[in-house]
């Protein structure tokens, strides 16, 4: 079980945006993390605590294929993200890097940033501790969650060398 | 039911006689890509994976163009990264400086990809193949980096959007302007997890770098990849730039498609994208007079030699604004000798533009023609995201190289006419 508060933001919210190209002379999640959001939300970075959830509208992540954006999210503290929608190619970052997403429009729509909100990954639950209203998630796909149940792609790969020898 | 070119093309490579949408599959890959941004992650995690070498050391192609040559001490560690990794695999396709280009430009330039393919690359300009009847999409650093290791990738089988291309472009109105329009009509997730699929009388009057412009820009819809029905002109390109067996998918009569659009080329208009998204399109006949202080003409979606013609074309005979930067870019090496060849070069210089070395630089705002704050920029690239050229509070306007070129001329977002009449 994931509790934190909501970070919330809009439609739309791209890479670029997430983690300007102008940092991205690292690879080092700790150094991207200073950055994170900051053409968005300059605030962010004093007000994200450890196991907070990021919100919002439809198409999140959308733009460069950098994966540098879900790392600075999660090493920001970030512990899941709830969007409308999500663009594909974060979408496909997040899972490999093992940084939970949940596609749940309603949830992503009622959430109020600051509301405390808590998320049952295996169920796909996700509570607002503010209102009390619950909302249910789609559930990942069978292959997925046995990519997130592995810890990620690399996890997934290493076990599938391993077991071809 | 049939299925789409997409669709085809991924069940050959995953083993199967017949995929379905939403189906998650397994596929073999024909090329995996990298650049010094993303090539780096890649490698890290490449090794975490415990993979000693690549699957196939001539079915990875790595490109340092985003931050080359070397902005500063950390991007040219980033290069090293990738370089050393790529001389210890022995991968043949990396191209150092010197002999690179925009990796979207190279790649088809090189002759890497071939109708049927399957490419992945970690950046998400990847979708330009597509122009050859390829399915070709962006993924990230760890889907790169597993592919490097394995030669597979997972994807989960997409829906098509067809378009239907009818009629002829008029005077002026390019690749770019076509892809804008689109945008423009179905917004910036309007393909959302979907493909879009070009087919149609119509595209016989595109050039490939027009197709490969509108391929470039379908991540720009939100879409998977973007793909155009290959005909004589693909096959001809094919045959002048690669030695390599291709097969040619068509789709199927009773293929599904979640919507199609007819599209009759000839009522496309000019058609500039104002910040800050790709969607947010405007026609001549809306657009006042809005002061710019830079032209960029280059990319991976307009740096091609027809787009450096055009350019020319316009700028010939005139000198750009005083009060504009005009920078242009050809796409790779053998477009800047070509350009040189033809006099395009000379042009641009004797009208006051520079031109650079092939790089990505100024699309993405990592140099060569960063914006300060409150400046304006029109740009033939692909992107005008808050910040995207530099300062959160610059702008960019997306447009073609006619009407580029048209306004590093008057110094206000112009249309070519208004310069050539």
């Amino acid at each position: 079980m994931i509790k934190g508060k909501a970070i919330k933001y809009g439609n739309n919210v791209d890479t670029d945006v997430i983690i300007p190209a102008r940092y991205l002379n690292t690879t080092d999640p700790k150094e991207l993390a200073v950055h994170c959001m900051e053409d968005l939300d300059p605030g962010f970075r004093n007000k994200v605590q450890s196991g907070d959830i990021m919100v919002a509208g439809t198409n999140f992540g959308c733009g460069s294929s950098r994966e540098h954006a879900p790392i600075a999210i999660k090493a920001s503290g970030i512990s899941c993200i709830i969007a409308e929608t999500f663009a594909r190619i974060f979408y496909r970052n997040a899972i490999n890097i093992g940084l939970p997403i949940l596609e749940c429009p309603e949830a992503a729509r009622d959430l109020r940033d600051g509301d405390q909100v808590a998320v049952d990954l295996t169920t796909g639950e996700i509570t607002n501790l503010t209102t009390g209203k619950t909302y249910k998630a789609a559930p990942f796909p069978q292959f997925m969650q046995e990519l997130i149940r592995a810890g990620g792609l690399v996890e997934y790969v290493k076990e599938r060398m391993g077991a071809e020898g | 039911m049939g299925m789409t070119m997409t669709q085809k093309i991924l069940a050959a490579h995953a083993g199967l006689d017949k995929v379905e949408p939403g189906q998650l599959i397994m596929a073999n890959v024909d090329l995996v890509l990298g650049n010094d941004i993303t090539a780096p992650v890649a490698i890290r995690e490449f090794k975490r994976m415990g993979a000693r070498r690549v699957f196939d050391r001539k079915k990875v192609a790595l490109v340092p163009d985003h931050f080359t040559p070397n902005k500063d001490i950390k991007s040219a560690e980033q290069c090293r990264v990738m370089r050393e990794f790529a001389r210890d695999m022995e991968i043949e396709n990396y191209f150092e400086v010197g002999q690179m280009g925009i990796e979207h430009a190279l790649i088809p330039e090189k002759g890497l990809v071939v109708p049927g393919d399957v490419v992945i690359g970690a950046d998400s300009h990847t979708c330009t193949y597509g122009a050859l009847g390829a399915f070709s999409t962006g993924v990230g650093s760890t889907d790169m980096a597993a592919a490097m290791a394995t030669g597979q990738a997972w994807f989960k089988v997409p829906e098509a959007i067809k378009f239907v291309l009818k009629g002829r472009l008029n005077k002026w109105v390019s690749g770019k302007d076509v892809i804008l329009h689109i945008i423009g009509m179905i917004g910036v997730d309007g393909a959302l997890y979907q493909s879009m699929e070009f087919t149609g009388e119509g595209i016989a009057g595109l050039s490939m770098d027009d197709r490969f412009t509108i391929a470039n820009m379908a991540i720009e819809a939100g879409a998977k990849n973007g793909i155009f029905e290959v005909d004589d002109e693909t096959l001809e390109y094919v045959k002048q730039h690669s030695t390599r067996e291709f097969k040619v998918y068509k789709a199927d009569e009773d293929a599904e498609y979640s919507k199609v659009f007819e599209i009759d080329l000839s009522s496309v208009p000019l058609t500039v994208a104002f910040p800050h998204l790709p969607s947010n399109v405007n026609t001549f006949d809306q657009i006042g007079d809005i002061p710019i202080d830079q032209v960029v003409i280059g990319s991976c979606t307009n740096g091609r030699l027809s787009d450096l013609r055009i350019a020319a074309e316009v700028l010939k005979g005139h000198k750009v604004h005083p009060r504009v930067r005009t920078i242009v870019i050809p796409a790779t090496q053998r477009i800047y000798l070509e350009a040189m060849r033809e006099g395009l070069l000379e042009i641009f210089v004797e009208a006051g533009a520079v031109v650079s070395t092939p790089t990505c630089g100024p699309c993405l705002g990592g140099h060569m023609g960063i914006l300060a704050k409150g400046e304006r920029a029109v740009a033939t690239t692909n992107r005008n995201f808050v910040g995207r050229m530099g300062h959160v509070e610059s702008e960019v306007y997306l447009a073609s190289p006619a009407v580029a070129a048209a306004s590093a001329i008057t110094g206000k977002i112009s249309s070519p006419e208004e310069v050539l009449g």
